[in-house]
């Protein structure tokens, strides 16, 4: 047994009065001949917030979550139980009620058990321990104060400082048990700013699955603080976004956003195999200019998207999803795996115990071309410079996605201009890619406060690119 | 369709059990030192039946339970939560509620609400209707609306299923200035999304119905049909050039629109002055035909409530009378903060309902004459600060009233202020089935991007 394995026994078993052997127990009662595959997942979870508003904390939140949750699976068809006592005679109940999905035979064979030997990606520290209350408090009012000094136009500043400690222990149908501490730390701080009437705000922040010292080195704390008073006061001087298509150039890092949404989710196995993605049937086809190489890779030390483990227990991976403008993969759990014949590649994921896992991203990017950010620039006649973005959707049957953006300025005759307001880009995901003219040298990934939607469950992501020039792209601003 | 309380998922004692935990809470923080205390604490139960192709996906079985706790020591206040309800849990929730009122900071605006704003009155709003529905009849539902949207038309080429679900549960709220009450609610629904092909390229759409009581959703066979209508009459979609033109929301969408003007007046937007109505009680936002008023206390609504998240007492009110802003949306936080009183919205807006006109859907696409019909909105792009709007569209472009052809790959952009006067007609079109009623919403000019 291996020392995480030991951990998340200490943590989620014994208190409960639970042991491996019960696990076994009750993995047997949901085999039967017709379930091609099982888990029951552990998990205990502790959280905690922390808001500065108006000067003061004024609010602190502290979660705590446990649950168990038990699946079957016959073919295609999922029977899903999930309860937060952790008993024997509620598990096996959960066992029985799941197993219903597949016609009733007699039990399966239960393998021995067997203890999944990952590296971890991060520390198995409880971050919510890394720093005292007093420290958190402290940190979030210096943070406050030295913001406020930064500019006499600054009207509020809200600074959020939250933590997570999630242990999951995953039982799987081949009696194999894998276990992972998952730390998680992330600090947003927004600004208000207001100059002759107008008021605008800006924000940003990071995280890492590390503890709370995290913010602390590199003066990141403030960092963070200083970016989010810049973005505010550069809103105040923006005039009204243009409304069209034009050559739209994207800045390194948080941008990568564009990834996740015009080909990740497209890419996703459940939507593949079900035919019901714009990318369906077309591996091996060309979806990107050939300068394109875009990977998910779960493996990155300490990052916001990576996991040691999936929530099925299968190792992440760096998964190649194009190589020089060719669709090489799928991001896969086990289940879409098995049904299409692939391998799964560490992307089943799951929001908590009491949600159904399936393909998620981790950590998305675009690896570095060879050309200069400048030259890129300045390569462009007129067109949109847009550096950080709020967020963005995709309908992955039309292709059809958005980005929002937060920061972007008018490329006119190769230079830099007016800063334009917040406008949302649409695009379509498989052809998007097709009209990338140019790939930087400056590949970054964002600084971790990513969290992805679908289906109603959220979990964290990463994503990253270096400078893009997309020739071509729908800026949705009012002037048209 | 059976209604009967003696099968329901939740018996009347459940809510019962619930307040005396809730009662054990409060005792709990009185006896660590907490000033005054809040608990929440909800359970529910429900099945969600997922079918694809004709035959089952995923049967889901829902167990939730979860509890919220807020103490206050003195003006300073921390808050816990978690889906543990046991005692020695319940005692480990207070102590560390506790533990952060005593780090947070003097906050001479916290506190519970006014004792006199909380609900005395505890009218039967109907909103328990439990449908007895074993797993098999949920297949069977479900299938036949997956065939009714299958086999509609012969250009629906795939589907993502259909699924129902029901849902019972009983929330309890209870705070240390006596008030102790809650009461058992059900939800039921039924989607359906498929997707149709032409041309090599794809499109989905999808339909749902959702209600208190079983028997008033859509039946399944309108839902897969309106799915699979809605499906087929996107294939061909295609972007059009950029242009000023009018934009008709369709009741669907709407909601959303109306959802920005809520938020803007919503108290912790106010105070942070993050809002573009600032100052906006007593202000023609609206043209002087509109009018929005909530109703908390209409029978079977999806929104209604006898009293907010924090017990206030909530009651029929106007928030927009002939245009003008009648009131604000607060909680006693953000009312105490403005110096005004909490109009019992801490948690949100409760039926809230923009008066229809005399124009039908049809009558409606004529009043625009010509301009984009959008269905569907896809991203974020709202700035509530400053009111910029920018968000990717889908719809139809109408000429003489008439739909043309499917538009997708736009966006529509304005500023949220200038959207508001430009509403030309609100349809008598109502979409019920969410909090906010309202039927499709006509605006005389937008800039879309496109092409």
């Amino acid at each position: 047994m291996n020392d995480l394995i030991q951990q998340a026994e200490s943590i989620i078993l014994q208190p409960a009065g639970l042991s491996i052997n019960d696990i076994d127990q009750v993995m047997g009662n949901l085999l039967s001949n017709h379930i091609d595959q099982a888990d029951i997942y552990f998990q205990s979870s502790r959280s905690e917030s922390w808001v500065l508003e108006d000067g003061i904390v004024k609010d602190g939140n502290y979660n705590i979550e446990q649950g168990v949750g038990l699946r079957a699976v016959s073919g295609e068809k999922t029977g899903f139980a999930y309860s937060e006592e952790l008993t024997m005679p509620n598990m096996l109940e959960a066992a029985k009620s799941v197993k219903s999905i597949a016609s009733l035979g007699h039990s399966g064979i239960l393998k021995p058990t067997s203890f999944n030997k990952v590296p971890a990606l991060y520390a198995a520290i409880d971050p919510l321990n890394s720093m005292s209350r007093e420290d958190k408090i402290a940190l979030l009012k210096r943070i406050d104060q030295e913001t406020r000094k930064i500019d006499s136009r600054i009207e509020q500043v809200v600074v959020s400082l939250v933590g997570v400690y999630e242990v999951v222990l995953v039982a799987t149908e081949g009696g194999r048990l894998s276990a992972d501490i998952r730390p998680l730390v992330r600090m947003n701080v927004t600004v208000i700013v207001e100059e002759n009437g107008r008021r605008e705000q800006g924000g940003s922040g990071g995280g890492a699955r590390r503890g709370y010292e995290y913010f602390i080195e590199d003066d990141r704390a403030m960092s963070y603080a200083r970016e989010a008073v810049r973005l505010a006061l550069v809103n105040l001087e923006a005039v009204d976004a243009p409304a069209g298509t034009m050559t739209v150039v994207l800045g390194p890092g948080w941008p990568g956003i564009l990834l996740h949404e015009a080909i990740g989710h497209g890419l996703e196995g459940d939507f593949n195999r079900k035919g019901s993605s714009a990318f369906s049937g077309k591996i091996g086809e060309k979806v990107a200019s050939p300068l394109c190489t875009v990977v998910d890779d779960g493996t990155l030390d300490d990052r916001r998207g990576s996991l040691s483990v999936d929530d099925e227990g299968t190792k992440t991976e760096c998964t190649t999803l194009i190589e020089n403008g060719i669709l090489k993969g799928y991001m896969h759990d086990k289940m879409n795996a098995r049904l299409m014949g692939h391998v799964a590649t560490g992307n089943g994921r799951r929001e908590s115990y009491a949600h159904l896992p399936m393909p998620r991203m981790t950590n998305t990017y675009m690896l570095a071309g060879n050309s200069d950010p400048a030259e890129i620039l300045s390569s462009v006649k007129n067109g949109l410079y847009a550096v950080n973005f709020a967020g963005g959707q995709v309908d992955i049957t039309s292709g059809k996605f958005v980005f929002s953006a937060s920061e972007a300025y008018l490329i006119e005759d190769g230079k830099i201009t007016s800063p334009v307001k917040g406008a949302t880009l649409i695009g379509n995901g498989p052809d998007v890619l097709t009209k990338v003219s140019m790939v930087g040298n400056d590949l970054q990934l964002d600084q971790g406060v990513g969290t992805c939607g679908k289906e109603g469950q959220s979990v964290p992501v990463g994503v990253g690119q270096p400078t893009l020039k997309i020739d071509g792209l729908t800026v949705g601003g009012t002037h048209a | 369709m059976p209604d009967s309380k003696n099968t329901s998922a939740i018996s009347d004692h459940e809510t019962d059990r619930l307040k005396n935990i809730a009662s054990d809470i409060l005792l709990e923080a009185k006896k660590q030192g907490a000033d005054q205390a809040e608990a929440a604490i909800s359970v529910g139960r429900g099945l969600s039946v997922n079918v694809r192709l004709g035959d089952v996906e995923t049967i889901e079985q829902h167990r939730d339970q979860g509890i919220g706790i807020t103490v206050y020591k003195g003006k300073k206040k921390g808050s816990a939560s978690s889906t543990k309800l046991d005692p020695s849990s319940i005692k480990e929730m207070v102590s560390a509620a506790y533990a952060i009122a005593q780090y947070a900071e003097e906050d001479p605006f916290s506190g519970l609400p006014e004792a006199d704003q909380l609900a005395t009155n505890f009218p039967d709003l109907s909103l328990h209707h439990p449908w007895v529905l074993n797993t098999e009849e949920a297949i069977e539902r479900a299938v036949a609306c997956e065939n009714a949207a299958r086999f509609y038309d012969k250009r629906i080429s795939n589907s993502e299923g259909a699924s129902i679900q029901t849902f019972e549960g009983t929330r309890v709220l209870a705070n240390s200035l006596g008030f102790n009450h809650g009461y058992p609610a059900s939800r039921h629904s039924m989607s359906c999304s498929v997707i149709g092909e032409q041309d090599g390229s794809m499109q989905r759409d999808y339909w749902y119905t959702t209600a208190r009581k079983a028997s008033d959703m859509e039946g399944p066979v309108t839902v897969g049909e309106k799915a699979s209508e809605r499906t087929v009459r996107r294939l061909g979609a295609k972007s059009i050039n950029t242009r000023k033109c009018s934009v008709m929301f369709a009741a669907e969408v709407s909601s959303g629109l109306i959802g920005h003007f809520i938020s803007a007046i919503r108290g912790g937007n106010l105070y942070r002055k993050s809002s573009f109505l600032l100052d906006s009680l007593g202000q023609q936002i609206f043209p002087s035909f509109v009018n929005i008023y909530e109703q908390p206390l209409l029978p079977q609504a999806m929104g209604s409530a006898a009293y907010d998240s924090e017990g206030v007492a909530t009651s029929a009110r106007d928030i927009v009378s002939d245009g003008v802003v009648q009131g604000y949306v607060l909680g006693s936080y953000s009312a105490r903060k403005l110096g005004l009183k909490s109009t019992a919205n801490a948690g949100g807006v409760h039926n809230l309902t923009v008066e229809p006109g005399n124009l039908d859907f049809n009558g409606m696409l004529k009043e625009m004459h010509t301009g984009l019909l959008v269905t569907e909105l896809i991203g974020q792009g709202v700035n509530t600060m400053t009111g910029d709007y920018s968000r990717g569209a889908a719809g139809y472009w109408v000429e003489n009233g008439e739909i043309q052809f499917p538009v997708e790959e736009v966006t529509i952009a304005g500023n949220l202020k200038d959207i508001y006067q430009a509403i030309v007609a609100v349809g008598n079109d109502v979409d019920l089935r969410g909090n906010t009623r309202t039927g499709s919403i006509l605006i005389e000019q937008m800039t879309l991007a496109g092409c």
